[in-house]
C-alpha cells in the first residue's frame, strides 16, 4: 500500500476513534445536567415568579422531563446531533446561536496567543540552547520558572495596573471601542489595540512552556549522530545550528502547540473575564452568575469537541511534515 | 535517608524552595495566633494603603486586613492543594495499577475512560463541576481531583507495565500471593519515586486551579482564600493596587516554592533521569 492511502486510512481511523470520546462527553454532559439541583421547569417557574404544581407538571410533560432517564438521554443525544443544545434562560436564545456568536473573538484571541507563544518560545529556546549554561540561559530558565507559578488572572490585573492605569497605553477591557463606530482598517487597528494585553497575558504561560521545550529539543538534536557528521564535513557551527539542528528541533514544538489547546481554552476563560473580552470564556463567566447551566454545558461540549478536532488535525499535519512517522 | 538529603540539597534552588514552603506552612499554622479575628471582619478604615492605619499590607474596600486574609488564605490553599492531590493520586494509582497489571480488556476500558478525562479541557470542566455542585470547599476539592487524576493513572500504568514481568513479581506469583497484594505491597513501593514527584508538582497546579476558581467566584463563600481576595479587589484596581497585588504574590511564591521542591525531589529520587539532562 502506498503512503498516501495509508495516511487516508489513518485519518479515517482517528476520526472513528474520536467519536466515542465525544459521545462519552455528551453522555456525561447529560448526567451532569441531571445532577444539578432543579430542572429547566424549576428555573422557568422561578423566573415567572409563581407557578402552580399542576402547571409545572404539565410543563414537565411538555419538555419530556416526566419520561424515564434513558428516553430523556436518547432525546438529548438526538438534539445534540442536530446541534440543538437547548435554550439559555438568561439570554432567552438557543445556546448554539449564542455560542456561534461568541466563537470568533475567542478564536481570534487563541490564534494570536498561539502565534505569539510559539514564535517567541522558539526564539527564546533557540537563544537559550545556543548560550547553554551561561547567564542568558539561566535568566531564561528563571523566567520560565516564575511564569509557571504565576496565576493568569493576576498577571492580567497587573498588566492593567501597569499599562492601562499608571500608563494609559492600552484599554482595560472589551474588544473594540463601539462608541467610536470605526470601520474598515480603523476598526482592525482598534481591535488589535484591544487585543494586545489579553494576548500577552494568555501567552505568557505557553511562552515559558515552548521555550523550555525548544531548548530541550535543540539539546537533544545536538547529541545526534548527524551533527557529528556535519562537523566532520567541516561545516561551521552556525550552519549546523541554523540549517540542520533547528529544522529537526522545530517539529516536536510545533506539534505540542496543538496538544495544549485544552489548557488554552481554560486560560481564555480567565483572561476573557479579566479583560471583558466578549468571547466564549466571558460567556461562561456570565453564565456562572446567572446559573445558566444549559449555556455552560454547551460551552463545555464545544470546547471538548474543539480539543478532539485540533488534536486530530495536528496528528495529520504531523504525518505530512515528518515522513518518518509510522501511520499504522 | 541521609543520602537522599545529600542528593536533594545538591540542588540549591530546591533547598530554597523548601525553606520558602516551610515559611508558608508556618504562616498558615500560626494565622489564628497573629490574626485571631475573623479575616472577613471589616473595620472603620477601608482602602488604607500598606502600612497605613496599622495594616501591614493595606485594607480592602470594606476595611478588611489584606495581610490577615493572606495568612488565613494560606491555610485554605495548602489544605485544598494537599487533599485534592492525595485524592487524585489515590484514584490514579488504582486506575493505573489495574490497567497496567491486568492489561488486555481491563487496560483498554480503563485507559479509554482516562483518555476521555484527559481530552476534556480541565479548567472548564472544573468550573462546570463546581457550578453544578454549588461552591464549597468539598466541591472545589472534588473538582480539582476529578481533573487531576488522569496524569497519575497514565504514569502508574506505565510503571506497572514495566515492572509486572520482573523476576521479583514472578517470585511473588510462585509464592502464591494474591494479585491485589502483589500490586499494592510489591509493585507499588517500587514506583513510589515518580508518584511522589508528580504528586508534589500536582499540589502546585491544584493551588493554581483553586485560586482561579475562587477568582471566578467559585470558592467557598465562608472561607478566606487568595483567589477570593484578588477577585474582590478587582473593582478597586484604580484606587487600591495593593488588594490584588499581595495575594497574587503569595500565590506566586507558594507555587514557585512547591515547583522547586518538586524538581529537587525529581533530582534526588531519579538520579538516572538527572544524568540524561
Amino acid at each position: 500500500m502506498n503512503r498516501s492511502s495509508k495516511i487516508l486510512r489513518y485519518v479515517a481511523k482517528r476520526l472513528i476513534q474520536g467519536i466515542p470520546i465525544i459521545l462519552a462527553i455528551v453522555v456525561m454532559n447529560f448526567f451532569l445536567l441531571n445532577l444539578a439541583e432543579g430542572d429547566a421547569v424549576d428555573v422557568l417557574a422561578g423566573e415567572a415568579g409563581s407557578a402552580t404544581p399542576e402547571y409545572m407538571e404539565e410543563m414537565r410533560k411538555k419538555f419530556g422531563l416526566d419520561k424515564p432517564l434513558p428516553v430523556q438521554l436518547a432525546v438529548y443525544l438526538k438534539n445534540v446531533v442536530q446541534l440543538d443544545l437547548g435554550r439559555s434562560h438568561r439570554h432567552d436564545m438557543p445556546v448554539t446561536e449564542l455560542i456561534v456568536d461568541r466563537l470568533w473573538p475567542t478564536l481570534l484571541l487563541m490564534t494570536s496567543t498561539i502565534m505569539l507563544a510559539v514564535g517567541f518560545g522558539i526564539l527564546l529556546g533557540l537563544f537559550a540552547a545556543i548560550n547553554l549554561n551561561t547567564w542568558k540561559d539561566a535568566m531564561i530558565s528563571v523566567f520560565a520558572l516564575i511564569t509557571y507559578a504565576t496565576p493568569l488572572f493576576w498577571v492580567g490585573l497587573m498588566m492593567i495596573i501597569l499599562f492601562s492605569i499608571k500608563n494609559d497605553w492600552f484599554p482595560t477591557s472589551g474588544m473594540e471601542n463601539s462608541a467610536a463606530f470605526y470601520e474598515g482598517l480603523d476598526r482592525v487597528k482598534d481591535i488589535a489595540h484591544h487585543l494586545v494585553l489579553p494576548t500577552i497575558t494568555l501567552s505568557l504561560f505557553y511562552l515559558a512552556l515552548y521555550t523550555r521545550m525548544m531548548r530541550a529539543s535543540m539539546l537533544e538534536q545536538y547529541g545526534q549522530d548527524y551533527v557529528i557528521t556535519a562537523r566532520a564535513k567541516g561545516l561551521t557551527e552556525r550552519r549546523i545550528t541554523f540549517v540542520h539542528v533547528l529544522r529537526n528541533a522545530l517539529l516536536p514544538v510545533v506539534t505540542m502547540a496543538g496538544v495544549q489547546v485544552g489548557a488554552l481554552i481554560g486560560g481564555s476563560v480567565i483572561v476573557e473575564s479579566v479583560f471583558a473580552w466578549p468571547g466564549l470564556g466571558m460567556l461562561a463567566f456570565e453564565s456562572l452568575f446567572a446559573r445558566d447551566l444549559n449555556l455552560l454545558l454547551g460551552i463545555f461540549l464545544l470546547s471538548s469537541v474543539l480539543v478532539v478536532a485540533v488534536n486530530l488535525v495536528v496528528d495529520i499535519i504531523y504525518c505530512f511534515l515528518d515522513p518518518r512517522i509510522e501511520v499504522n | 535517608m541521609n543520602s537522599f538529603w545529600n542528593r536533594f540539597s545538591r540542588n540549591k534552588s530546591a533547598v530554597l524552595g523548601l525553606f520558602i514552603l516551610g515559611l508558608v506552612v508556618f504562616m498558615a499554622s500560626i494565622a489564628g495566633l497573629i490574626y485571631p479575628d475573623d479575616p472577613f471582619l471589616y473595620s472603620r478604615f477601608p482602602l488604607s494603603g500598606p502600612g497605613v492605619n496599622g495594616f501591614l499590607l493595606g485594607s480592602d474596600s470594606i476595611g478588611r486586613d489584606v495581610a490577615s486574609g493572606i495568612a488565613h488564605g494560606a491555610k485554605t490553599s495548602l489544605l485544598i492543594g494537599l487533599i485534592a492531590t492525595l485524592a487524585a493520586v489515590f484514584i490514579g494509582v488504582i486506575f493505573g495499577a489495574f490497567a497496567g497489571y491486568y492489561g488486555g480488556l481491563v487496560d483498554d476500558v480503563l485507559m479509554r475512560i482516562t483518555e476521555v478525562f484527559q481530552t476534556i479541557p480541565s479548567f472548564v470542566f472544573a468550573i462546570l463541576l463546581v457550578a453544578i455542585m454549588k461552591p464549597s470547599i468539598e466541591s472545589v476539592v472534588i473538582a480539582i481531583t476529578v481533573v487531576s487524576w488522569p496524569a497519575v493513572a497514565r504514569l502508574v500504568r506505565g510503571e506497572f507495565l514495566a515492572l509486572k514481568n520482573r523476576e521479583f513479581v514472578q517470585a511473588c506469583h510462585t509464592l502464591g500471593m494474591g494479585d491485589v497484594r502483589i500490586m499494592m505491597a510489591e509493585i507499588l513501593p517500587n514506583c513510589l519515586s515518580p508518584i511522589i514527584v508528580i504528586g508534589s508538582l500536582m499540589v502546585a497546579t491544584a493551588i493554581l486551579i483553586e485560586s482561579g476558581l475562587a477568582f471566578l467566584g467559585l470558592g467557598d463563600p465562608n472561607v478566606m482564600s487568595w483567589g477570593f481576595q484578588i477577585s474582590d479587589g478587582r473593582s478597586m484596581l484604580r484606587v487600591a493596587w495593593w488588594i490584588c497585588t499581595f495575594p497574587g504574590i503569595a500565590i506566586l511564591i507558594t507555587v514557585l516554592a512547591i515547583n522547586l521542591v518538586g524538581e529537587g525531589l525529581n533530582d534526588a529520587l531519579n538520579p538516572r533521569l538527572r544524568e540524561r539532562n
